[in-house]
């Protein structure tokens, strides 16, 4: 049975969205609810550009291990994007590199790019969501 | 038109403003509301670097998040725009498309 | 011009939801449609009516709903969220086997994709948040 939220049924031009993700995972929700919204937005076959950028680099980091805070460890989800063609997966050099962050610390394969180069990105886009 | 920023949180206490300010292009404007419009005021710390901005970008302020906090238009930096929820609306209409800094 | 609203924070505890209706008051007055309202995160519990503000307090459940009767604004409440956090319409409220429902008048439980549907219909989306 579809559940109410399958039933949207859209028509319209393909925009090109762009979801910010600015926060660290666990503190507090926006990361996952964040994700959400990301997985859902894949089926609408919009033109979705993912950015991680300031502590939102946290939530692809590698060996994310949750068992003792009791909450969910969603961070393999982001692995799981690709199936979704959400393929588009930037992360900004210079939060990455302020962290002490390298892209082998990142559970995914990403685009990196400097702050005038996402400048330009959202320039670019239609929609900018930010969390 | 490029985008216009919008920044709601106090300058003294996060770096919403300065992630704003490295991310916006020549030409974005910047929206200062809720306890982002600290950082509209001559006298505090952070005052030189809002004007600097003002060479690339256009900034405004919220004025009825000025007055609800007790801060005087009077002081606002000189070159930054004060305008009502009316005037909000006009910008987010103006420019190409808006990014609120959470 | 066709704007929406994504609000992220409940009321009272963060400014947002009154810059969030300040915002669509005024962009009513200059004449724009509001396409949407979405309420996300928090934001789910300005959809509750069982919430009793003290009477010199402004009421903002009570503001959405008097905006969407006055302008006929779509309120939407996200499911994912609302379950969470507790805020159940009727149908769901039946579904979830609880024995009541809290959602105000004027608002709607519906999913996330109605707020890409903003993103794909709305000249402009304006986010309020923490």
């Amino acid at each position: 049975m579809a559940e109410p939220w399958e039933d949207d049924e859209l028509e319209g031009p393909v925009r090109k969205f762009m979801y910010v993700n600015r926060r660290a995972p666990y503190g507090t929700i926006y990361a996952l609810e964040s994700l959400e919204v990301v997985l859902i937005a894949a089926a609408f076959e919009q033109d979705v550009t993912l950015v991680f950028m300031d502590d939102g680099v946290y939530q692809i980091k590698k060996d994310q291990n949750t068992d003792a805070i009791g909450v969910k460890n969603f961070s393999p989800t982001y692995r799981a994007l690709e199936g979704y063609d959400v393929e588009k997966l930037y992360v900004e050099k210079e939060s990455l590199a302020s962290r002490g962050l390298t892209t082998d610390d990142l559970i995914v394969p990403v685009q990196l790019v400097d702050k005038d180069q996402l400048a330009q990105l959202m320039e670019e886009q239609e929609v900018i969501l930010s969390f | 038109m490029p985008m216009l920023h919008t920044v709601n949180k106090s300058p003294f206490e996060r770096r919403t403003l300065d992630t704003a300010l490295r991310h916006a292009v020549k030409g974005a404007a910047i929206l200062l509301i809720e306890d982002g419009v600290y950082a509209a005021f001559d006298g505090t710390v952070v005052a030189e670097k809002v004007k600097a901005a003002l060479a690339d970008h256009k900034i405004y302020v919220l004025g009825p998040d000025v007055a609800a906090r007790g801060m005087s238009e009077h002081h606002v930096i000189e070159g930054i725009g004060v305008v009502d929820y009316g005037g909000f609306v006009d910008l987010v209409t103006e420019y190409d498309k808006v990014q609120s800094w959470l | 011009m066709k704007l929406s609203v994504l609000v992220n924070e409940g009321p009272y505890q963060h400014q947002s939801a009154d810059s969030a209706i300040q915002f669509t008051k005024a962009a009513l007055e200059r004449g724009h449609e509001i396409f949407r309202v979405f309420f996300y995160h928090d934001g789910v519990n300005n959809g509750t009516r069982f919430a009793v503000p003290p009477q010199d307090d402004r009421n903002i459940t009570q503001e959405w709903t008097a905006l969407a009767k006055e302008h006929g604004l779509d309120l939407v409440v996200c499911i994912a969220a609302a379950q969470r956090r507790g805020i159940l319409d009727e149908n769901e409220a039946k579904r979830q086997g609880k024995d009541g429902n809290n959602i105000a008048d004027g608002f709607r439980i519906s999913g996330l994709g109605q707020l890409i549907e903003a993103g794909i219909q709305s000249d402009r989306m304006v986010i309020f948040g923490d």
